[in-house]
Parts: structure tokens; sequence; C-alpha cells
């Protein structure tokens, strides 16, 4: 009895860490990334490329681990992805940082606010977060840029509606329709942003992957060494009456 | 204390939890010290460098960073090239046997193009940037100087080739970096053609 | 050759009295149970800190303008400086953790008490210095987490009256937290409180080995030897302890590996998620927390309406540990052999803990807060009921002997 009670206290000791945490007043949409996922990385590394970088810079990320973790070689990735500049002047290096040069006063002015670097996005916000707002721009009159968000008030313009199209809020049931179609089907849509949610996710964390890999062989090594020290001890403890 | 220890099975579960744990402490240990191998930050700033040497005349001399050490590139005269052959009997290692410089440039010039030389300015005694010293039979230098690199720290000279003389402090001929054209214009320096 | 160097030392160094006062012929309880695996663990941690410690200072930034890249550059650049951090942060919570299931230990089997009051001050000076290293370190990472969490915490100081603002001022080095603050608390992280956790820790393990361990039935080994003034119910540390020690080492570090390899962030409790956004100045995360280990007594804090009041009961909640073995007046060591009106109080204390940690860590609504108070009050009367029922507290019989 005692042990159990014991036991029972040490182990609610260590469960207080997994009580998840509670969302936003916004109810958020999950998504169901896999970061192992080559080519849902590719596709969402180059719809950052294209459509964020041009004032979110990644600059804790360099351009070579990007290639060599979602799987492009360095030729395919000096070719189709480095688009920025050094500060010479000249096309970043392969080794570079995926940092912009746009001027933080510049877009202060332009934005109210500068926009953020959003290599570690993923993790401050998390994913389904990510997913949910880049999905709830809709179109709105009273706003500077034409469009407002439902799960965070921004500045930051819509810079994927071409792709969208235009989508409108009904007021009264809080749900989404198109009324204008972008490029792309609300399907393919959902799909770009879900690539660009694991793109974010990746860079977020690049060695996620490999740590979970890596995780199991060290706790099963653990285990055996636990096994191994466990018998030595039960055989000195039979010393013990 | 029971009598009956079974001593043997003792030893070897002691083994066996010293060898386990052997392995976990390596383990342990390997990450920490990988930790101090250069990062990729490093890696990156130590990635090739390209320079553009149309510009470079005869007898002069520019020096990029790569890894952060001075590398020099010298166009030499044809004066300098035949004086070069010279010097063999004077000089501690003439014909590059020792190591220094990749394959490709262990010839009588050390480079890749008999005109031009590339090499890291860092003297191999004690790691003093030498200076360039194309003039020849200067006063502080004697009469048989022929252009060459002096070091102010222990007064270790190089020819135009980078080879060390005899009588000085340094050991042996100054190395040559990995490098190639990329074009009739233009070098890399730091990854070199492979051999 | 071997016992001739041995030999050789010992006429110069203390090497073989050492190890058997200290291991092969330290007598310990033989009847050790759960509880008593947390004093070794919670040295492991100090040593897993200190190295990874070492390894993460050389890659640091200490700088405000720099230290949040250096933290992502240990985590990506680095040759496995991901690894290196995620020990180091998870180490911390494992610390308190282990920490707090050791104090527990002491608490219910009565560790404290005569002749072991002075183990227990010193282990509490152990955790007071803990709390402040690990409130340091969380500064360093520079994420919004760090700064808010470092503003309220030192703002805390200024609510002494007369000195409290000059005194925050002083500590901050700069009106608000700033690059003068990170470089201070980055220099007494590393190397000034460390040093002091270090020689803490080898006093206290000097005062135990002073009065001997006490055990889950908390009678006194001692009165009971054989002709040879061993413990009839003594048995010697190494090897009996120190290889079920090594036992509980395999299990622990199942544990922690677990985490540090499955979730680093521990769901947001290990490492915050607003701390993965660099500090801003000129605005506060909608929710600021501080870890988990702090949150009971950050609950307490805003338990209270009084700021001045409420620094008083956060500081009183962890300065009446210090007095607990004056506060605790029964002879009975043991909670094996205690009343039930013991029992009680130490599950209302529990509870209380548990209560508030949770609270500390949520947004502080009225009901909550309510909940808060009552919890605070359970938590002080833990230690008021204590003083009163434990002068003549109805016993049951102490065995003679560990059981």
């Amino acid at each position: 009895m005692k042990i159990t009670i014991n036991t029972f206290i040490a182990l609610s000791f260590l469960l207080v860490g997994t009580v998840s945490f509670a969302a936003g007043n916004v109810k958020l949409d999950s998504v169901d990334i896999d970061v192992s996922d080559h080519e849902s990385l590719q596709r969402g590394a180059k719809t950052f490329i294209n459509y964020c970088m041009g004032c979110h810079s990644l600059s804790y990320q360099r351009y070579n681990r990007m290639a060599d973790d979602i799987g492009i070689n360095i030729d395919q990735l000096k070719e189709n992805l480095i688009f920025t500049t050094d500060k010479n002047g000249k096309k970043s290096k392969d080794g570079a940082l995926m940092k912009i040069t746009m001027q933080k006063d510049y877009t202060e002015k332009a934005f109210g606010v500068a926009p953020p670097d959003l290599t570690v996005i993923a993790r401050s916000n998390g994913t389904n977060w990510l997913y949910t707002y880049l999905r709830s721009f809709h179109k709105d009159e009273k706003s500077a840029t034409g469009f407002a968000n439902t799960v965070k008030i921004v500045s930051m313009p819509n810079v994927l509606w071409q792709l969208q199209g235009e989508q409108v809020l009904d007021k009264k049931t809080g749900k989404f329709s198109i009324s204008k179609l972008g490029l792309q089907t609300p399907k393919e849509f959902d799909a770009t942003i879900k690539d660009l949610v694991t793109f974010l996710s990746y860079t977020g964390e690049p060695i996620q992957q490999t740590r979970k890999t890596l995780g199991i062989w060290v706790l099963l090594f653990m285990l055996i060494f636990t096994i191994v020290a466990y018998f030595l001890k039960k055989e000195y403890w039979r010393d013990i009456h | 204390m029971s009598d009956n220890i079974d001593t043997k099975k003792r030893r070897t579960l002691l083994g066996a939890t010293v060898a386990v744990g052997t392995v976990a402490g390596v383990g342990a240990v390997y990450p920490l010290l990988a930790s101090m191998q250069p990062s990729a930050r490093a890696l990156a700033a130590g990635a090739s460098v390209e320079i553009d040497i149309s510009n470079l005349q005869i007898g002069q001399q520019v020096t990029v960073e790569w890894r952060g050490k001075p590398v020099w590139i010298v166009r030499r005269s044809k004066k300098s090239l035949e004086d070069l052959a010279t010097l063999n009997d004077s000089l501690v290692d003439p014909n590059s046997d020792v190591p220094q410089q990749p394959e490709y440039a262990k010839n009588a010039n050390r480079s890749i193009k008999d005109e031009f030389l590339v090499i890291v300015g860092i003297c191999t005694h004690l790691g003093c940037v030498p200076t360039y010293r194309p003039d020849i039979a200067p006063a502080d230098l004697g009469a048989d100087w022929k252009g060459g690199f002096f070091c102010p720290c222990h007064g270790s000279t190089f020819d135009l080739a980078g080879r060390v003389y005899k009588g000085v402090p340094a050991p042996t001929n100054l190395v040559v970096p990995p490098y190639k054209y990329l074009s009739e214009a233009k070098l890399l320096i730091g990854e070199g053609e492979i051999t | 050759m071997m016992s001739k160097i041995l030999n050789w030392i010992d006429l110069r160094y203390p090497l073989t009295s050492t190890w058997e006062q200290h291991l092969s012929k330290y007598y310990a309880p033989k009847n050790f149970n759960f509880w008593y695996y947390f004093g070794s663990l919670a040295l492991l941690v100090l040593v897993i800190q200190i190295v990874t410690g070492i390894f993460l200072a050389m890659h640091f930034k200490p700088d405000a303008a720099t230290a949040f890249a250096s933290t992502e550059y240990i985590m990506r650049d680095v040759p496995w400086g991901w690894l290196v951090r995620y020990m180091h942060s998870t180490g911390a919570s494992m610390f308190f953790i282990a920490i707090y299931l050791h104090m527990f230990r002491g608490l219910i089997y009565g560790s404290f008490k005569k002749p072991r009051e002075l183990l227990w001050v010193i282990g509490m000076l152990i955790y007071v210095a803990l709390m402040a290293e690990a409130f340091m370190g969380y500064l360093l990472p520079w994420g919004q987490m760090s700064y808010w969490g470092g503003q309220v915490i030192i703002s805390l100081f200024g609510a002494i009256p007369a000195i409290g603002e000059p005194l925050a001022l002083w500590i901050r080095g700069d009106f608000v937290i700033a690059d003068a603050t990170l470089n201070r608390f980055f220099a007494f992280h590393v190397i000034a409180i460390p040093l002091i956790l270090v020689i803490l820790v080898f006093v206290h393990i000097i005062a135990l080995h002073k009065v001997g361990s006490n055990n889950p039935d908390g009678v006194n080994i001692k009165e009971h030897k054989d002709k040879n003034g061993v413990p009839l119910d003594g048995i010697p540390f190494h090897p009996y302890y120190t290889l079920k020690d090594i036992v509980g080492i395999g299990v622990f570090m199942m544990i922690f590996f677990a985490i540090v390899f499955f979730a680093p962030e521990m769901g947001g409790y290990f490492i915050e998620h607003a701390n993965f956004i660099p500090a801003n100045p000129m605005a506060t995360p909608e929710h600021i927390a501080p870890l988990w280990y702090f949150t009971p007594f950050y609950a307490i804090l805003r338990a209270v309406p009084d700021k001045f009041m409420g620094v008083v009961a956060m500081g009183a909640a962890i300065m009446i540990l210090f007095a607990l073995p004056w506060i605790d007046r029964g002879k009975v060591l043991s909670i094996r052999y205690r009343s039930v009106a013991y029992k009680v109080l130490i599950a209302i204390f529990v509870i209380s803990f548990f209560v508030l940690g949770y609270l500390g860590m949520q947004p502080a609504t009225a009901t909550m807060t309510l909940i808060a108070q009552i919890a605070s009050i359970a938590y002080f009367g833990f230690f008021i009921a204590l003083f009163f029922i434990s002068k003549n507290e109805k016993t049951g019989e102490v065995p003679k002997r560990v059981t």
C-alpha cells in the first residue's frame, strides 16, 4: 500500500509535464505534417522562397543544410532557390544563412512592424496555428491591405491571394468561402499551406528527425545497461538478509 | 554475509556492467568533444574563395582571405621564373619533396600556371606573415636576393616560389593551398582538381 | 605493486581512509526504499549540468544582440550542439524533480530531525542556490520568456520598502533588463553559483556522513552494533548502495533521454514556446509563467492582493522550510509510525503544493485566484498545524530494529 502511494506521488511529479497547452481564442484547425517527407519539404521551401522570403528571413538556417536535409543537390539549390545577395551584392553562397537584404527601416515604414524572422516560428506558435492562420485571410474593405485575418490582427498583406483567390467570411456562421477562384482549388491551396507549414516546422528544428532515430538507439542501449546493472546488483544483494 | 558467494558470476556481471558502462561513457563523451569541431558557420566561412586575376600586373601581389588566412597571388615575370631555377643549391627543399603543396603544384615553379604563384602567406616557422620583397639585391637582404618573401619575426627567407632558403629558422617551404582555374581569369581557392 | 603505490599515496594523502570512511565502511541502513535514489540522482544531474554547461559556454554569447542567435547557432551549426543544449535544458527540470522528491523523502521520514537539523538546513541552502542558478540560466537564451520572466522576478525586489527600487536597479545594472543584466547573470550562472553549489553539496555529504543516513523506519541503526562496532542493520555503502544507485541511474537516464530525444520541450514545460521569440522589451507575451519548478511559489505571490505582502508570502513559503526541524516537534521520525492526523496533514500539503504549481502556470482569473488563496492557506496551514499536533502526537510503536 505504502509503495503504491509513494509511486503514485512520484509519477504524478513526472506527469505534470504532459498537460497540454490551451489554444488561444480561435479554434485552430489541426494539420498532420510529416517532416520526413522530402517532396512536401521541397514544395514548402519553394513556396517560402517565392512568396515569403521577400520580407521574411530564415536567419538561422543555412542554404546548404536545408538542401542536404530536404534532399536537393547543391547545383539545384544554387540554380533554383538562392535569390538573395550577400553584403557585397553578390549572390549568396550555398553555406550562407538565409538572410534577406530588405531594410528594417523600410519595412517598418511600410507595414508598421518589421516582418519577423521565421526560422523558429513553428516552435513558438505551433504548426496548427500557422496552418490555420495562413488559411484565414479574407476580404475586408476596411483593412488597408484589403484583407483581414481571423486568427490574428496583422498588417501583413495576403501574399498568397493569387493562389487562393478571394476568400470571404460569413460573419454569422464564421465559415469561409471562395468568392473568386485563384490559381489553385481550395484543396490544392490547403496542400500548399500544409507543405509550407511542414517546411517551417523543419526550419524550426532541423535535427528533429535525426533526434528521434538516434533516441531509439540510446534508449535501447540504456535499457541493456540497466538490465545488466540490475542483475549485478541483485547478485551482490544476495548477501543481505 | 553469506558464505556461498558465486565469485565467478559476480566477476562476469561486473565485467559486463563495466563494459556496457564504458561504451555509454564513450557515447556520452563523443558528442561533447565533437562539439568542439569547426561549426557549420566556420565551414561556411572557410568555403572556397573566387578571385579575378585579369587585372594583376607583372610583379604585383594580391592577398585574399581564405579560412581566415592570407593567400597571396603573385604574377611572376619571365626573369623571376628563370632566376628560380638558379637558386636550387641554396634552398632546403628545391624539388618540393615535403608535401606542402597539392600534387598538381609539385613542380619547379610550385604552381599550375608558371606565371601565377598561389601560396598561403604564413611562415612555416611560427606562423607570422612574411612580407613580399620583389626588389632585387636590396641592402638588407644581400646581393644574391632575387626577390621573394621575408619573415620579419625571425628572418626566414623564401624565394618567389615560396621555397625556404637554407640557414633560416623556417623548416619547410610555404604551403600551396588547393586551387583551380575556373576560367582564364578566375581562380577558385580552397578547392582543387581531384588528382 | 599496486599496494606499494597505494601505500606511497596513503603516507601523503588519506586515500584509503577516505574511501573507507565514505564508501566501503560507511554503513547505511539496509532498508532504503525507492525514495532513497534521489540523492545520488541529484548529484548525477549536477554533474550533467556542469559538464554540458561547460561545452555550451564555449559557443554561447552573453550579449543581448547575439544571445538568441547564438542559442540557435548551438542548436544548428555546432556539431551535436542540439544534444548538449537539450541535455542542459532537460537537466534543469530533472534537477528540480530529483530535488523535490529528495526533499519530500526527508519530510515524510523525518530526516531533518535531531541530529540531522543542520543537514536539512544545508540542503535547503542548496535548494535556494539551485533556484538562483535556474533563474539566471533561464535569462540566457534571451527569448521572450527569459526576458519577461526575469523582468517580473527582479521587479519583486522592487517591492521591498525604501531600498526596493534602487536594489532592483542595481541587480539589473540598467533601467530595464538589458545587456548588462544578461552579462552579469552569465557570470553568476557559469561560475559563482555553480561553485557555491558544489561546495554546499560537498558539505551536505560530509554532514550526512557525520550523523549517518536515516531510513524509512526512522530507527537509529547505531544503537545496535556487533562486537566490531558495525551497526547490525547497516551495510557498507559500497558495493551495495553504489550498485543499487547505478540501477537507479539507468532507469533515470532512460526517462531523461526519452525527454531529450522525443520531447525536449516537454509540451512547453521544460522549454516554453514563447522563448522561441527573441526578447522584445516593447511587448510582453500574452501569458507569462515561470518554469514549472517555480510555479507553486509564483501562485502564492499572486494569491496575495498586496504587492509587498505577496513578495513576503512568497519568501516565507520558501523560508519556512528552513525551520522545519523546529516546527515538527514530534519525537517519532518516520511517517510509518505517526498519527493519522499527521498523515492527513502531509496529504493536504502535497495537494496544496500541486494545486499551487498548476495555478502558477495558468492565467490569473478570479476563481483561480480564490483557489490559489485557499491553497496558500493550506500550504502555510500545514506548518502551523504541524507545530501544534506534533507536540503531543499519539504515535505508533517504533520498532527497535529496521523492518
